[in-house]
């Protein structure tokens, strides 16, 4: 008795839930709405089935249940209605395939006016191609990839020379314009999907496999790995920004060609010197730091790195969050780098500077660390902390140990990292955040203290 | 079927029809480990999965603790959370779910239910347990080695499963293959006496559709694993080529973490059709039992003979065999060709019908029936609710372009939750309240079992609901933690909050049902031998628990078919199978 | 009565309960071994069915390259052929009785079992040496790993024949050597089927490409 009541009121309460959930699909930001009416088909016609079958059930129960001088009709079968039962049953089904098939028939073919931008995935970042202005992506291998050519272009091939390179996770679509995603993996599998644009695909490594969708209103949403990739699978995240055509172009023009990236002069040591006296007053002569100026040792940093680092100072990227007292002071001094070269060139000089380890400063339990590291910061910095440009992720053993504890606790709280151009450090707060408490951020820094 | 039924030559007398000799144990050792006979086996087999299984339940507090509070825990990382995700599945699915249903119900229902003594090779059968044994030690080692288990997800996709940046990418991973391949091995062993003692080994009278659908979904669901897990077994070995020997079946040219590879050529799609080709039909590799187990559940305790017995029996063998030409739907964004979508859509959806029919059919048993609302009747409701929710949500999951928002979200693992793990666990709990007394010839307490089935039913809904819409919302599943993105609103951190709360509070409950299994077996009330007043053999033994071979000095002749509740005019609501028709008790008007 | 018939019936109807009751019970132990021996051999076809579907698969890829050829693989067909015959032979001898030439047969029929397997293990040794060899090449991978699993079938089936061979001395019971000849004949013939198979679409040139093309999949 008991159990029918329970049933009538779980089918009555998931229809309630169901009704004033807030979580939802999120409005649509593609022209795909046709899935989303097949799912809402798809809901009415389960829907009837579940509340109808369940009462039925509930009402069995009720009617059926032992009782005195009850007994049970002896019914071996009835093929009528098993028979309409099972016709109903397939018309419900054929209900529901045949629109999902019209619109598969849709999703598999891509218009012929939709314009060609290539996904690159990669653990555990995105990163994207357009065709220049030839209109042909060039050619790609996996031999040529090398942390020159990220993206493995066929240096050989004429075609590639204009290809547009955005790394960093971003990318922008014109609104209204078809587009036609091939998406590709260098290292393992991933899948690109925009929770707005309801169409996904894995990136699957050795093939190229594609979707297409048209962006219907502007907006910036998140793009999310969906597909296991390892350890920083959740963090693999990126945006895409869908805005009007002028907007588009000012960004594909503000991105490098492959024969840009390909071309670029590696820093003048000597001038790089030069700018470095500035540097030095806090960071040291030999860029070893100095803890009572706030200045962390650079010597040992990859010149890429502290590229990436002083274009985020100079951007805003980084030093404009209020709670950042020594990165706003630092802020200035970038400014006064006055171009990509100036930067490349210190970056340059940095890099030729003597690495000695920095003194340890931090009390931590280095065992209790070293679980954390092994498992998953060394993923990205390496197994012994060296840092791996293909991976963003800068060295950490033998640097400023009580820098890393404040860019830690930085990251965790949202003080670093979190502004919307800093491409890389949305995923280092998401993993800072495993460091749970200050005594975990001092035993893994401990730990690293101990990384030779 | 080359019955022998019309030919007198190979009439035996009915007493002693295909007496076997017995291997009959004379130590403690003999008779309770190194045993030969199916039902201590299937002890064995039942106390190993229900033990590695706990450990299963204890990964999935690891990960629900992480996504209901997460920065909280600090022995939980990115790493480990996806070694429990992995071990989580893996277990439930291959280590419990399989092993339970067909070496544990597989082992101690055949033989009894078909009227035999014991399995026909109960040697192989016993081998087969200890291999199972061996792969589940084997699983439990790799919980010790260096970089600890394979974090790859239960479906161990390469190139990750293989690759550093993947948790137990070394030892890990090679141990799970080899366990993998063990437990094949061992199921094979076992399957093989299934599938055979099913078709060879049924007393006299015993025709195939006089038998119990326990018995068929059992049957059915052994030749599938028998054909699937070869499938499974290749794409292992393969791995551990590309592994071990640096052959490239799966694994292409790429460059992982800087690195550049030394494999090329490969594909990884290979795997995942191999993988799901084994996959798939393992979905119902753990459903037809639970789909026969749980018809002579409601048969017996609504007092009525099962609704449409042939339509179940036909829809048992449909969905068997379809169910080998949809694991592509597992497959929808996983970059093969997309034109497979509208094969493999079709098929899956047509795969709903006989599905369904089975739906319809135990609630139309319950209809005009004679309810007893027992334990194990709860249990047969509630997983009729559970089921009923996951099939439907797999029409969604099913149907390539409605599948497409959906997958690889929380909407998956909610939905294959309810069908694969609320659904068949009901079933297993079902199946344990009734067939406890026969293994031990105690009743369970019925006001623990109560106490059991009300928390685990209404505590997994309350998991299971609320997770579909964050699927719907669009919160990827496998995630170490979501935040970060601009379209998850913090309340669906209390969801998950929620959710987690459930979780524990269903996993404490368990415990409260492995108390009542001990309790009951010193304290419980006597059963004695019929308590249900079922009608099928089992319950027709001269001991309770059965003696080793079973049925005494004569094996039982069979007369009707396993269904005769309720046949008007007979005194009692049961006709055992093993009752001539002369020798019904009628006292009322002859009918 | 075929086995749509027999799901036909309804088991409850009194007619039918007639003809229910006249089933016999359990068939003998020879006949439940022989079934095992069939389910089972459906299990490795499955085995190795998806083995080669696997290399069809990987062969319509443009990369494909053939593996070079070991022509050492002719003579070691011949002496799985041979095998298969001799324990045709012993199967043959056995049913008539004449033990002297079963155990010849059965005898001969390991011998080229042995050889053929110390043969394959050579074919192994010499495509290792070859110039083409690369463990990449997923046809020389596929090569290793299809003969590596059928000689284990093999391996396993000398086990069921050495337990048989034990048998036909001293006290022989006849029925149930006779049962173990035929299961291992049997098991030879499937497992000499599956290699010519193996052999002929995937290891002597390119029939499983030419069998692609005509039906248009490559």
């Amino acid at each position: 008795m008991v159990v029918a009541i329970v049933l009538a009121l779980l089918v009555v309460g998931s229809v309630v839930f169901h009704l004033l959930s807030p979580w939802y699909f999120t409005p649509i930001a593609s022209n795909w709405g046709a899935m989303d009416d097949t799912i809402s088909l798809t809901f009415w016609v389960t829907g009837i089935v579940f509340i109808v079958v369940n009462l039925f059930m509930a009402y069995c129960v009720i009617r059926y249940r032992q009782r005195k001088g009850q007994t049970a009709k002896y019914e071996p079968e009835n093929n009528k209605l098993e028979v309409w039962l099972v016709g109903l049953t397939s018309v419900g089904v054929a209900a529901m395939l045949a629109p999902g098939l019209f619109v598969w028939a849709n999703f598999v073919h891509v218009p012929d006016d939709a314009a060609v931008i290539e996904v690159v995935g990669k653990q555990w970042t995105f990163s994207f191609r357009l065709p220049g202005k030839d209109g042909r992506l060039g050619t790609v291998d996996s031999r040529y990839i090398s942390d020159k050519n990220p993206f493995g272009v066929n240096p050989d091939d004429p075609n590639g020379r204009d290809d547009v390179l955005a790394s960093g996770s971003e990318l922008h679509l014109p609104v209204g314009k078809p587009v036609k995603l091939l998406l590709r993996s260098i290292d393992v599998l991933h899948n690109f999907a925009v929770p707005q644009f309801r169409a996904k695909m894995d990136l699957v490594p050795g093939l190229v496999t594609y979707i297409w969708l048209t962006p219907t209103r502007t907006g910036k949403f998140d793009i999310l790995c969906n597909e296991l990739c390892g350890v920083g699978h959740y963090a693999m995240r990126g945006k895409v920004v869908v805005e009007d055509e002028p907007a588009y172009q000012a960004w594909v023009s503000g991105n490098p060609t492959f024969a840009q990236t390909s071309a670029r002069a590696t820093g003048d040591v000597a001038a790089g010197k030069q700018s470095y006296a500035v540097c030095a007053g806090c960071h040291g002569i030999q860029a070893e730091g100095n803890p009572a100026l706030h200045a962390p040792k650079l010597s040992g940093l990859g010149d890429w790195y502290l590229q990436r680092q002083l274009k985020y100072y100079k951007q805003g990227a980084r030093g404009t969050h209020d709670k950042d007292v020594f990165g706003k002071m630092m802020a200035p001094m970038a400014a006064t780098l006055v171009d990509d070269a100036a930067i490349d060139n210190v970056s340059a000089y940095i890099k030729t500077l003597p690495d000695s380890p920095a003194p340890a400063t931090v009390q931590g339990n280095a065992n209790n660390g070293k679980r954390l590291f092994v498992t998953t910061c060394g993923t990205c910095h390496g197994p012994a902390g060296r840092g791996v440009q293909s991976m963003n992720a800068p060295g950490l053993t033998g640097m400023s140990d009580w820098y890393m504890v404040t860019q830690l606790k930085n990251f965790k709280q949202g003080i670093r990292g979190a502004h919307p151009q800093d491409m890389y450090g949305a995923q280092m707060a998401l993993m800072s955040n495993t460091l749970v408490t200050d005594q975990a951020i001092n035993d893994l820094v401990a730990y690293i203290n101990t990384l030779k | 079927m080359d019955y022998a039924a019309h030919d007198a030559s190979t009439f035996a007398p009915p007493a002693e029809v295909g007496e076997m000799e017995l291997y009959h144990a004379k130590t403690f050792i003999g008779k309770y480990i190194w045993s030969q006979d199916a039902k201590v086996i299937a002890i064995q087999y039942a106390i190993t999965a229900i033990g590695i299984g706990l450990v299963a339940l204890v990964l999935s507090w690891m990960m629900r603790l992480q996504l209901g509070f997460p920065d909280t825990f600090n022995f939980i990382d990115p790493s480990n959370y996806l070694q429990s995700v992995t071990l989580h599945g893996m277990i439930m699915v291959i280590y419990l779910l399989t092993a339970l249903f067909l070496g544990g119900f597989g082992n101690y229902l055949i033989p009894l239910m078909v009227g035999a003594r014991d399995m026909v090779f109960p040697y192989v059968n016993m081998v087969s347990y200890w291999v199972y044994l061996a792969a589940v030690l084997l699983l439990v080692a790799s919980f010790f080695v260096p970089g600890g288990p394979t974090g790859a997800g239960w479906t161990l996709y390469p190139p990750q499963a293989i690759l550093q940046g993947t948790p137990g990418a070394t030892w890990g991973i090679i141990l799970m293959l080899v366990s993998l391949a063990l437990f094949i091995i061992g199921f094979t062993m076992g399957g093989l006496n299934y599938v055979v003692t099913v078709l060879q080994a049924r007393t006299r009278g015993m025709t195939l559709m006089r038998m119990p659908l326990t018995i068929w979904g059992i049957f059915m669901a052994t030749v599938l694993a028998l054909l699937a897990f070869p499938a499974l077994f290749v794409s292992a070995i393969m791995m551990l080529f590309d592994l071990l020997l640096g052959t490239s079946f799966f694994m292409p040219a790429l460059v992982s973490m800087g690195q550049q590879g030394e494999h090329t050529g490969g594909n990884p799609i290979l795997f995942q059709h191999l993988f799901w080709f084994f996959g798939h039909p393992e979905v119902y590799i753990v459903a037809l039992p639970a789909f026969g187990i749980v018809s002579d559940l409601l048969s017996v305790h609504a007092r009525k003979n099962i609704f449409g017995y042939r339509m179940m029996v036909w829809a048992i063998v449909a969905i068997g065999g379809l169910s080998f030409v949809v694991w592509a739907h597992h497959m929808y964004v996983s970059g093969m060709n997309p034109y497979f979508g509208f094969f493999f859509a079709t098929t899956t959806l047509i795969i709903a019908i006989p599905t369904a029919l089975k739906v319809y059919n135990w609630v139309l048993t319950l209809w005009h029936g004679n309810i007893h609302l027992t334990v194990p009747m709860l249990f047969a409701i509630g997983f009729i609710f559970a089921f009923i929710h996951g099939g439907l949500t797999g029409l969604f999951l099913g149907n390539v372009t409605v599948s497409v928002p959906l997958s690889d979200t929380m909407f998956v693992v909610a939905h294959f939750h309810m069908v694969m793990a609320v659904a068949p666990i009901m079933v297993v709990f079902g199946a344990i309240y009734h067939w406890y007394p026969k293994i031990t010839g105690r009743m369970l307490d019925d006001a623990m079992g109560k106490f059991h089935f009300w928390a685990t039913f209404l505590g997994t809904y309350a998991i299971y609901l609320p997770m579909h819409y964050l699927g719907f919302l669009g919160v990827p599943r496998r995630y170490f933690a979501v935040g970060g993105t601009d379209f998850i609103p913090e309340s669906a951190q209390s969801l998950n909050a929620g959710i987690t709360i459930a979780a524990l509070i269903v996993g404490a409950v368990q415990m409260v049902f492995l108390y009542n299994l001990v309790w009951s077996y010193f304290k419980g009330k006597p059963s004695g031998g019929n308590p249900w007043n079922a009608t099928t053999l089992e319950w027709q033994t001269p001991d309770t628990p059965p003696t080793h071979g079973n049925f005494g000095p004569t094996l039982p002749v069979v007369y009707r078919w396993a269904y005769d509740y309720s046949v008007p005019g007979a005194d009692q609501d049961f006709i055992p199978q093993n009752v001539p028709a002369g020798e019904v008790a009628r006292s009322g008007s002859k009918s | 009565m075929n086995i749509f018939q027999e799901l036909a019936v309804k088991p409850w109807a009194d007619g039918q309960s007639k003809v229910d009751d006249l089933r016999a019970g359990r068939s003998s132990p020879p006949a439940a071994r022989k079934l095992a021996l069939k389910v089972f051999l459906a299990v490795v076809a499955v085995l190795f069915t998806l083995l080669v579907t696997a290399y069809g698969g990987r062969m319509t890829y443009e990369d494909w390259r053939p593996a070079p050829q070991v022509s050492l693989l002719w003579a070691n067909t011949l002496m799985l052929i041979l095998s298969s015959i001799a324990m045709q032979w012993a199967q043959y001898s056995v049913r008539r009785g004449n033990m002297d030439a079963m155990r010849a047969g059965l005898l001969a029929g390991g011998a080229f079992t042995v050889v053929f397997l110390f043969g394959q293990v050579l074919a192994w040794r010499q495509l290792g040496t070859m110039v083409y060899f690369e463990v990449t090449n997923p046809a020389i991978a596929f090569f290793y790993l299809i003969t590596g699993l059928h000689g284990l079938h093999l391996v396993g089936g000398l086990v069921a024949w050495g337990r048989t061979v034990s048998r036909v001395w001293g006290d022989v019971d006849v029925a149930k050597v006779r049962q173990g000849v035929e299961l291992c004949t049997v098991y030879w013939h499937f497992l000499l089927l599956v290699w010519l198979v193996l052999f002929g679409l995937l290891f002597t040139g390119n029939n499983l490409d030419l069998l692609l093309k005509l039906c248009g999949i490559r």
